[in-house]
This record gives structure tokens, C-alpha cells and sequence, in this order.
């Protein structure tokens, strides 16, 4: 057994470069994914069906606002905030952005000291990461709830066309529902770091396996991911 | 046979260059994914200096060409520098890398059928629901 990881590690991960190694990587009946784990192939595979669900929400606003004859509501307006006696246009969402991308920097973090199996650290940078996410969610909540009481809804709005309400409430709602599970999992996993799991191998209550630290990295390339999400909804909704 | 064994003798340094890095990446891998905290500090930074210049693009009400091409060239940025250093696909087997990201890139496709479906779609919506005055 211990043989066989051998060589499916080492001797038939000898490949050509480039597009020659692909072809043989995925040709011949074999694992395709040669030194990648398969919870982070795993892991990698769901965010690419994310990425389609995602991709169907921004397409379907896409869609509905360049079909509209009623003109679009202007989102720089729609989500200014007043500050002192001055209309800053999109400071929340601004410091949203920033928030999110502050959490993904710990997470990337929390991710090295995790191979280096410094606990403390990693619990502590994972934590911090949680924390920035709930931040992220509060002032989301904060922002719909804003919204709603200007009379923002699926079906209408005081501003333009119809569809924003709606689309606002799904591509936002999706992706904060994503970071809400994200906070959930972050916890959790920092939870086993702290108590040092992944050191004695102890069995996870779940799949009575013995965890690894790689599960650090796995949950980071999902956080990660809802970053990336959000660089999209940024630019495509809330600056388009 | 020979007609095959050339081609072979000929990548034989390419194919042993390969295996040392299979080799390397399979030693990191044991180990994980390390890269020095500094790369993720200056990744970070310029994730702070391209969102604040997409936020700059709205704040200074930029319009037309310049606008939409400026959102995009940010939010293509950061997306690269996400993907590449934090999510660590820089470092991932080449099989993995173009498994993930090229299927997303055929979403393109969809968007541009899309566009020519609400093009239509809007043009019926003038020709049809025009105010008859």
C-alpha cells in the first residue's frame, strides 16, 4: 500500500511540460489530480459548480438590466450613506470590500501557520478571520435593512426598474448566505486547530477519520473564494 | 519504433527537469503549501490599492469606455491575484489549474449569447410597448 502511494506520488507524476502533461495526466485510466489531496480537488470542484451558480445570478441581472426600457436605478445613489451633512457615494460597500479582503489576507495566513503547526497562531488568524466575516454579514444586514425601509423590494422600488430589487436581494443574499457558512466552518475548524486535533489524530465526529492540517488550507480556498465572489458582485453590480 | 524513441530522446532533459519538480512539489506537499508571509502581505496591499482605485472610478464619476474598462481591468486583477497566490492555483499541477479555471472561462460564451438575447429582447420591448401618441 505504502508502495503504491510511492509511485503514484513519485514515478508516475514524471510528465512533459505543458499541454503534453495535461494530456497525460487525465489519459490511460488513472487519478488525474496526482499530488493534490482529494478533499482539496474536492473542495476545488464544488467552487467551480459555485462559480457556475454564481455566474447564472450576475448573467440573469446582466440580462434583465440590459432588456429593461425603464432606466436603472443608480446603485453610486441607491447605496451613498450620509456622513456628517455630506452624501458619500458607496462608503459602505467600500469598507465592505476592504473588510473581505482583510479576512482573506488573515485566512491566507492562518493557512501557512497551519503547516507549520503553530496552533496558536493559526486558531488565532482563523478566528480573526471569522470575526471580519461576521462583520461583513452585520453590515450586509445592516444595509438591506436600509434598503427595505426605503421600500426596496423583488417586486419594486421607488428609483427605476423593478428588477433591481429583485436582483439585489438574490445575487447579495447568495453570496452573504455563503459567507455566513463560511464564518460557521471557520469556527469550527479553528475549534479543532485550538484543541490540537489535527497533532494526537484524533477522529472527526463526522467521518470518524483523522483530520490533517490541510483542512486549514481547504476552508481557506473556500473563504478565499467568497472573496473572489465579491470582487465580481463589486464591480459587475455595485460600480456597473 | 526508432520514429518514437527520437522525439523521446529528445525530452529526456525536459522530462528529467520535470520529475524534479514533481519531486519538489511532492516534498511541499507533505508539508503543505509554503510561501513566505511577506507575498501574502504585499498580495494584500495591492488587493487594497486596486479596490480603492475601482472605488476612486465611482467616486470621481468616470462614464463611458474608460469606466467600464477600468472596472474591469481592476476586478480582473484582483480576481488573478486571489486565484494565483491565496487560493495558491500559481502552485498547483498544471491538470488541476486548467481542470478549474477553464470551464469558467466558457461562461463567456453564455454572456455573449445573452447579450444578443436582451439586445432583442429590449428592441421588442421599443417597438412593441411604444407609447402610441
Amino acid at each position: 500500500m505504502a508502495e503504491t502511494a510511492l509511485t503514484d506520488t513519485v514515478a508516475s507524476t514524471m510528465r512533459p511540460a505543458g499541454w503534453r502533461g495535461i494530456a497525460a495526466d487525465w489519459s490511460s485510466d488513472q487519478r488525474a489530480f496526482k499530488n493534490v489531496s482529494w478533499g482539496k480537488a474536492m473542495m476545488w470542484i464544488f467552487l467551480l459548480s459555485d462559480t457556475f451558480i454564481f455566474s447564472c445570478f450576475l448573467l440573469s441581472y446582466m440580462t434583465t438590466r440590459m432588456s429593461t426600457t425603464v432606466p436603472w436605478p443608480n446603485p453610486s445613489e441607491v447605496f451613498a450613506l450620509t456622513v456628517g451633512d455630506k452624501k458619500i457615494p458607496l462608503i459602505l460597500i467600500a469598507i465592505m470590500t476592504f473588510i473581505l479582503i482583510s479576512s482573506s489576507g488573515t485566512m491566507a495566513m492562518a493557512v501557512n501557520f497551519g503547516y507549520r503547526r503553530d496552533r496558536a497562531k493559526t486558531a488565532a488568524l482563523m478566528l480573526a478571520t471569522a470575526a471580519f466575516g461576521a462583520t461583513f454579514v452585520g453590515m450586509q444586514a445592516f444595509e438591506w435593512t436600509k434598503l427595505i425601509m426605503e421600500g426596496v423590494r423583488p417586486w419594486g422600488n421607488p428609483w427605476g426598474a423593478e428588477q433591481f430589487g429583485s436582483s439585489f436581494f438574490m445575487i447579495t443574499g447568495f453570496h452573504g448566505t455563503h459567507v455566513t457558512i463560511g464564518v460557521i466552518f471557520l469556527v469550527a475548524i479553528a475549534r479543532k486547530v485550538w484543541r490540537g486535533d489535527f497533532d494526537v489524530g484524533r477522529r472527526g465526529f463526522f467521518t470518524s477519520r483523522k483530520g490533517h492540517y490541510e483542512i486549514v488550507e481547504i476552508t481557506g480556498l473556500y473563504w478565499h473564494f467568497v472573496d473572489l465572489v465579491w470582487v465580481f458582485i463589486f464591480a459587475l453590480f455595485y460600480l456597473w | 519504433m526508432t520514429n518514437v524513441a527520437v522525439p523521446m530522446e529528445g525530452q529526456q532533459h525536459l522530462l528529467h527537469a520535470h520529475v524534479h519538480d514533481a519531486l519538489a512539489s511532492g516534498a511541499s506537499h507533505t508539508k503543505g503549501q509554503q510561501h513566505p508571509i511577506k507575498l501574502y502581505l504585499v498580495v494584500w496591499g495591492w488587493l487594497f490599492v486596486l479596490s480603492t482605485c475601482s472605488y476612486l472610478v465611482d467616486y470621481f464619476g468616470l462614464h463611458g469606455h474608460l469606466r467600464w474598462s477600468l472596472i474591469l481591468l481592476f476586478m480582473v486583477l484582483k480576481a488573478g491575484l486571489i486565484v494565483a497566490v491565496f487560493m495558491h492555483m500559481a502552485w498547483e499541477r498544471l491538470a488541476l489549474a486548467y481542470a478549474i479555471l477553464l470551464p469558467p472561462v466558457l461562461v463567456l460564451v453564455f454572456v455573449a449569447i445573452m447579450v444578443f438575447e436582451s439586445d432583442y429582447t429590449h428592441l421588442i420591448r421599443v417597438i412593441s410597448f411604444a407609447p402610441t401618441a
